[in-house]
């Protein structure tokens, strides 16, 4: 059913990776995933996978859950290992028919298999431990010099946080106006491409309208509470660097040099 | 047409952590003609029980047999099924979306793969049968009054020309004068076109008005089956569940408990007067 | 101290059909008078289309008069430089519990009004406490929007207009989409406000046992205030609410069906607890 996805796919526990501030957090990501393209021998993936080990560990976030993140691109992962691995010129190590395997294509397909997958579950612990708001918080924080050449930093962050905290609804909204036109005897699932495309008609234009008056329901809600952009608003929860952010940028900066010394100079 | 639910179960997110009931062995009769209110909290599984009658939710475990036929059986259409079962979800009116009110009242019929004149005269007949005048036919359906809206959505299932007419919460978000023209409506057409009905409600006045027969739901289970008389003998329960007794059925108890004798088995006002005027003027 | 004030307020709008061509013109709001004292509970009954609503969006400069004055706290509403603080004095809550709610989190939606009003952290975590709990709610603040009840999410939206800390609260029908035990709930986080916060509440809807514990009814029917006085009043005129289709309360009913019929019963019979007691006192001197 259409309500039991959970978008964000926030897991509430209270570690300390949970309650680093989400700037760390992004950035740590970002160069997280710098290093992964660094790094070019097995030596420096085993450093990366350490570093990977070490945060989830601290995170408490079960490893099934982090796991269940890789389902969603398994057949993005199959197809670049296949592809990689036949495609690749160069010395055949294997032959069958027409296809052939190079030295050089298993190890190409084995790093995009190892990037993909560290990236994949590196970026969870992201989401994973930060709450959407959190997340957004931190975004508009650290994008937050662009406003200078006038890119609305803080509107966009409202505009996430606000598709956040509608996406869950429009979702159960689909799902309710998918079964009222099925009760209307309407068929979404046979016929061609055009038949099933119209048969999104029922569907689409009760959904568009409904996002558009829970819109200006919404605008108007924001205005009554004197919502009126950035500009002179404090923050309930500002965000402030601990001690323990601090240590975090350490281990970042620690775990990018080990990278590349140990993946590119060894 | 009758409709029999044995043992029926229905639990969502079955092998996770996160399993819960939304029907617990749920068995009942409706019969051809009856009049049939569902009463229950917010959450207390109606909505999930009326969705199986047609056949848009699939039981986890039990069978509903329609007109004594399976309806999980393969052969069984379960399109046939959703033009003799009509369900109005709550909210109708969200569901509008042809340019033309008239065209928006077709959707059902055409759907039952009907000729185009056949379609075009149950859209007539179902337009008029809700009291919609010939001038709003070819009208934008989203120009209509919210009370209108709600009818013409009405309309568009009972343009299907349903044996069994479900609706789920028919006057959530109405004013008083929007939800009397509704359950006026539905009491018409159960009368005049001998159409079965099951009223679904959190308004207990609503239902004790018009039905002859209440289920209760509490939990996803069926607590109680029974007449609109016996069903409101349980003041205690029904509270205890969020559920309100009619306000003269409190009164008759509260006078009763000051020990004068009178009947506590009364449902509507014309009954209440009777009874006070019966004792009071003796 | 007159609060709120209105003087020959008309609203008017225009109605266009599909290609902008005028139709013609609503007069949805028609010449009201209104004046509710700091500390009033005023009820504002009627049907959609009575124009109870487009009176309310007036008092927090929502929409602003054709004709005619709206006073908040002596500014007049029209002022644009008045625009923040009339807002921030007059709060609302609307009827969709869905499409007021900003926050993911409740806490972080009851914040949502005093940081846009630049109010200091550590006040802002005060006042969440205290709006939080004003209401009830104070167990659900780390709670996601979505997994409440009706009843709960007004009572957030409530909490969320009392942390900017109004003078008054105008609830636009906060119960036309709730169940019986989510209106309950509603209507008794309002009374508490008046009662304990002392906060001026206007309380808009169609449901007659709402409007019974207020100090004062207005009966808004096609424009006009139609009626006005104490519940007790209002409620004493059966035939006429009936005229109107309002649905006056079954015990309401009754007590009038049965005065009908010969026995003295007092008119605007609000409670079952006051018909029983009529009820009983009629007994009395009987036997």
């Amino acid at each position: 059913m259409i309500r039991d996805i959970t978008l964000g796919q926030y897991y509430h526990a209270d570690s300390v990776i949970h309650r680093l501030d989400p700037r760390t957090k992004l950035v740590g990501t970002f160069f997280f995933i710098i290093a992964l393209f660094l790094v070019k021998n097995p030596l420096g993936y085993a450093v990366a996978a350490i570093y990977l080990a070490l945060v989830i560990k601290l995170s408490t976030v079960p490893l099934r859950f982090m796991l269940r993140g890789m389902k969603a691109i398994v057949f993005l992962l199959l197809l670049t290992v296949g592809f990689n691995l036949f495609l690749t010129p160069g010395e055949p190590i294997w032959e069958w028919w027409k296809l052939s395997i190079s030295a050089e294509g298993v190890r190409i397909a084995y790093t995009m298999a190892i990037r993909l997958s560290f990236l994949v579950i590196g970026s969870s612990i992201m989401t994973l431990t930060t709450t959407p708001n959190n997340l957004t918080d931190g975004l508009e924080k650290l994008l937050s010099p662009l406003k200078k050449i006038r890119i609305p930093v803080h509107e966009i962050a409202m505009m996430m946080s606000i598709a956040l905290r509608f996406i869950p609804i429009l979702l159960e909204e689909t799902d309710k106006i998918m079964k009222a036109q099925m009760a209307r005897g309407a068929d979404f699932e046979s016929g061609n491409i055009i038949k099933r495309t119209k048969a999104l008609v029922p569907i689409l234009v009760p959904l568009f309208i409904s996002a558009f008056r829970r819109a200006n329901d919404l605008a108007m809600a924001m205005e009554a509470r004197c919502y009126k952009g950035g500009d002179g608003r404090t923050k309930m929860k500002p965000l402030k660097y601990a001690a323990r952010d601090r240590l975090a940028y350490l281990a970042i900066f620690a775990m990018l040099a080990a990278c590349i010394i140990v993946g590119r100079m060894i | 047409m009758s409709i029999i639910f044995n043992h029926v179960s229905k639990s969502y997110d079955a092998d996770t952590q996160l399993k819960t009931d939304a029907l617990k062995d749920v068995s009942f009769k409706i019969d051809d003609g009856e009049f049939v209110g569902l009463i229950g909290h917010t959450g207390s599984g109606k909505s999930t029980l009326v969705q199986h009658m047609n056949g848009l939710l699939k039981p986890t475990s039990g069978e509903i047999y329609v007109d004594g036929k399976d309806i999980a059986d393969k052969e069984y259409s379960l399109k046939d099924l959703r033009g003799k079962v009509g369900l109005v979800f709550q909210y109708p009116e969200h569901q509008l979306f042809e340019t033309t009110v008239f065209e928006d009242v077709c959707y059902g019929p055409k759907n039952l793969g009907l000729e185009k004149k056949e379609v075009e005269l149950r859209a007539y007949e179902a337009l008029k049968q809700v009291g919609i005048e010939d001038d709003y036919f070819y009208q934008s359906p989203f120009d209509l009054s919210g009370g209108q809206k709600r009818r013409a959505a009405i309309a568009g299932v009972l343009a299907m020309k349903p044996e069994v007419l479900i609706l789920d919460e028919p006057t959530a978000g109405l004013d008083p004068k929007g939800r009397e023209e509704i359950l006026e409506l539905v009491s018409r057409l159960h009368r005049e076109n001998n159409i079965t009905v099951i009223l679904v409600s959190h308004s207990m006045d609503d239902v004790a008005d018009y039905a002859d027969r209440i289920l209760v739901m509490d939990h996803g289970k069926l607590v109680y089956d029974d007449t609109v008389h016996e069903v409101f003998k349980h003041v205690k329960e029904l509270e205890e569940m969020g559920l309100a007794i009619p306000q003269v059925t409190y009164m008759m108890y509260d006078i009763a408990a000051k020990g004068v004798d009178v009947s506590t088995d009364i449902t509507t006002i014309d009954e209440a007067v009777e009874e006070i005027m019966k004792v009071w003027s003796k | 101290m007159s609060l709120i004030r209105s003087k020959a307020l008309s609203f008017e709008y225009i109605r266009r059909d599909e290609e902008g061509n005028v139709e013609g013109i609503t007069r949805a709001v028609d010449n009201v008078s209104l004046d509710v004292q700091q500390g009033d509970f005023v009820a504002i009954l009627g049907h959609n289309g009575s124009g109870k609503s487009t009176l309310a969006k007036h008092i927090n400069a929502i929409l602003h008069p054709t004709e005619g004055t709206v006073w908040v706290d002596g500014m007049d509403t029209s002022d644009e430089n008045n625009l923040w603080q009339v807002r921030q004095t007059a709060g609302m809550v609307f009827q969709n519990p869905d499409n007021q709610i900003i926050g993911q989190v409740v806490e972080e939606d009851v914040g949502f009004g005093p940081e846009n009003l630049g109010v200091p952290t550590p006040e802002i975590w005060q006042r969440v406490e205290e709006s939080l709990k004003a209401v009830g709610m104070s167990e659900y603040r780390n709670h996601s929007p979505n997994k409440l009840s009706g009843g709960q999410k007004q009572r957030v939206s409530i909490a969320g207009v009392i942390a900017m800390h109004p003078k008054c609260i105008i609830l636009d029908e906060p119960t036309a989409m709730l169940d019986p035990s989510g209106r309950k709930e509603v209507i008794r986080a309002a009374r508490a406000l008046n009662d304990v916060e002392k906060i001026t509440v206007i309380l808009i809807t169609h449901y007659m046992e709402e409007v019974i514990y207020a100090g004062k009814v207005l009966v808004m029917d096609k424009g006009h205030i139609k009626m006005q006085g104490s519940p007790r009043e209002i409620f004493s005129r059966v035939e006429e609410l009936k005229e109107l289709r309002l649905a006056v309360p079954q015990v309401t009913l009754l007590a009038h069906e049965l005065k009908k019929r010969g026995l003295p019963i007092p008119d605007g019979i609000l409670t079952t607890y006051e018909l029983t007691e009529a009820l009983m006192k009629i007994k009395r001197t009987e036997g």
